[in-house]
């Protein structure tokens, strides 16, 4: 146990050093390759859960295509995607002060519905074989229904791009 | 008894992904070893010339930075499209044999409606490079 503490603080403060630098950074490029420092700090706190199948999917699905989304999406832009020195406005107290408010918010509300649970001294090991039972065996109409969403969502991409 | 022996099976589950670590370090520092080993060894003679980019011997034209072209950005969200069914690929290949013929069926019907997806985008001709 006191292993794990030492490695989730380890990520903690990785993580925390990589979130200010997404901020503070002056490459729009840059921040999204340290969101990708952060997000793989979740994927192994995850993995610390011992939920080992959302851990792949943080990994395939944030690290490699939302990240992925962030960057063609600045490249695309005719943001300034090089060292830009006036990517900074004065609004930054004011964003201190909003995300003070969101985190004592956020807090409260986890305080107030979760403050007296109890998590277990060894959380339940959840396997990707599971997963994969629980999805092909009981959920079996919903997992058909996914690939109609992804279908209607590639088509409409596909519309989207091309207005011919 | 029970919480301990869960706390076992934690302890089994954390050392397998310790392995994962071990790996991503020994990695790391393989490439850390190989690039200090060369910044130690080679002579260092500093000349303008030698910070210009290499492209078959001719000099770079622009910068880096660069704004992309639109087009890739569809490439990028059908690769988000398809990165989602790896996710679902992934909990049906590691239980393959369990879940037998059925298990096949669902996941051939799965990647059949998303193909017809991919059969629309190459028919629009989104995947025409031009």
């Amino acid at each position: 146990m006191v292993a794990q503490n030492i490695v989730f603080g380890v990520l903690a403060v990785a993580m925390g050093l990589a979130a200010i630098r997404v901020v503070t950074t002056k490459n729009v490029v840059h921040a999204a390759l340290y969101l990708v420092v952060v997000l793989a700090g979740v994927a192994a706190l995850y993995i610390l859960l011992a939920a080992e199948f959302i851990a792949v999917v943080q990994v395939i699905i944030y690290i490699g295509a939302i990240v992925l989304l962030i960057l063609f999406g600045t490249m695309l832009t005719r943001a300034p995607i090089g060292r830009a020195s006036d990517l900074d406005n004065d609004q930054r107290w004011l964003g201190v002060v909003v995300a003070l408010l969101l985190l004592g918010v956020m807090g409260s509300v986890l305080a107030d519905a979760f403050g007296s649970t109890k998590l277990p001294k060894a959380p339940q090991i959840q396997r990707t074989g599971d997963v994969g039972l629980s999805i092909f065996q009981t959920y079996v109409v919903p997992f058909e229904v996914v690939s109609v969403l992804l279908l209607a969502a590639l088509v409409g991409a596909v519309v989207i791009a091309r207005r011919d | 008894m029970k919480a301990l022996t869960t706390l076992i099976a934690m302890s089994g589950f954390l050392r397998e992904y310790l392995t994962v670590l071990v790996f991503g370090a020994a990695a790391v520092a393989m490439v850390g070893a190989m690039l200090g080993a060369g910044s130690l060894l080679r002579p260092k003679r500093a000349q303008l010339q030698k910070y210009i980019s290499y492209e078959s011997g001719v000099d770079p034209v622009g910068t880096g930075w660069s704004q992309s072209q639109i087009r890739y950005y569809l490439f990028g969200l059908l690769f988000v499209m398809f990165e989602v069914e790896t996710v679902f690929i992934f909990p049906w290949a590691v239980r393959l044999e369990d879940l037998g013929l059925f298990g096949l069926v669902e996941m051939v019907v799965f990647i059949a409606i998303l193909a017809l997806g991919l059969l629309y985008a190459w028919r629009k001709g989104v995947l025409r490079w031009m």
